[in-house]
């Protein structure tokens, strides 16, 4: 089942849940993702085998997207 | 060896890494730039090593009796490059309160994204391995190693996430996210901090991080061939 989580102080929480045929729950999810990206963070997919895309919208079809917080050099 | 490059992103995408646009003055870091920078390091390393060991035979072939100030010359030729050396490992050096707490559900997630050899090296090491497309990269909580292809040298580079309340690992998982989404934007963010022979890292490194230097390295050197 596709998932949205969010790294924080916890490991991760899991914000939303959706299955394609759920278009409500999936709605959810883009809410939740959009006041992720309103609060700073930053959507990335990973794509598997050292690849990650940064995403501005949340893709249905996704089975896992993170909230990451930005990074900065030391 | 290394991955290709990444395809063309899709349209609710972006390429570039988003924190690109708090460094707009810095000059991307491409290997072009890495090259230059080692080159820079090596004249550096030299200038400030060579004054202090021509002094110290100038004044012994001059006054053997000198002997003591030669020595001080020789000593200050030694622990200048060492000093530079423990810069650079300290990238990987965890630092700061830590929240242990979240460890072992972040652990989990950092797992999931590493390859069954990475995720072995992280749990062993604390450093997540994985190869790019400049190298293969050493990520620790608050830096990162990189080591082109050959094993030769190491560049070290200050980065870290910007939320302090994070577990270790998912210190490690920002820093890898970032990376394969961007290479170079990643280290362009970064500061760098240092450049040389990884031995001169290995040796300021905690004990438990060295086999993670020496596996970034072995797969480096077998980038070459």
């Amino acid at each position: 089942m596709p998932r949205l989580i969010r790294m924080d102080a916890r490991g991760h929480s899991t914000l939303a849940e959706w299955t394609r045929e759920d278009q409500a729950a999936f709605e959810a999810a883009v809410e939740q993702f959009r006041s992720g990206l309103e609060g700073g963070y930053i959507g990335v997919l990973d794509r598997g085998e050292g690849r990650a895309e940064q995403v501005r919208e949340l893709p249905r079809d996704a089975e896992l997207v993170i909230m990451r917080r930005p990074i900065a050099g030391g | 060896m290394y991955r290709e490059p990444a395809g063309p992103p899709s349209v609710t995408s972006a390429p570039a890494l988003a924190e690109l646009g708090l460094v707009p003055w810095r000059e991307p870091t491409d290997e072009r730039w890495l090259r230059r920078y080692a080159f820079i390091w090596l004249c550096w390393t030299f200038a400030y090593t060579v004054p202090f060991v021509a002094a110290a035979a100038a004044l012994i072939a001059l006054e053997p009796l000198s002997f003591p100030v030669a020595l001080a010359a020789l000593t200050h030729a030694w622990i200048i490059p060492e000093l530079y050396a423990y810069r650079g490992a300290s990238v990987l050096r965890p630092k700061g309160p830590r929240n242990e707490g979240g460890e072992p559900v972040a652990q989990g997630l950092l797992g999931d994204l590493l390859g069954h050899e990475p995720r072995r090296l992280q749990r062993d090491t604390g450093l997540a391995m994985e190869r790019g497309g400049m190298g293969v990269w050493l990520i620790g909580e608050a830096g990162a190693l990189l080591l082109p292809a050959g094993g030769r040298r190491v560049h070290c580079f200050c980065v870290r996430a910007t939320d302090g309340e994070l577990p270790p690992s998912d210190r490690v998982a920002h820093l890898l996210l970032a990376l394969r989404t961007d290479e170079q934007g990643f280290a362009t963010v970064a500061n760098h901090a240092f450049c040389g022979a990884p031995w001169r890292v290995r040796r300021r490194l905690p004990r438990g991080m060295r086999p993670g230097l020496d596996a970034a390295r072995a797969a480096a050197r077998q980038a070459q061939v």
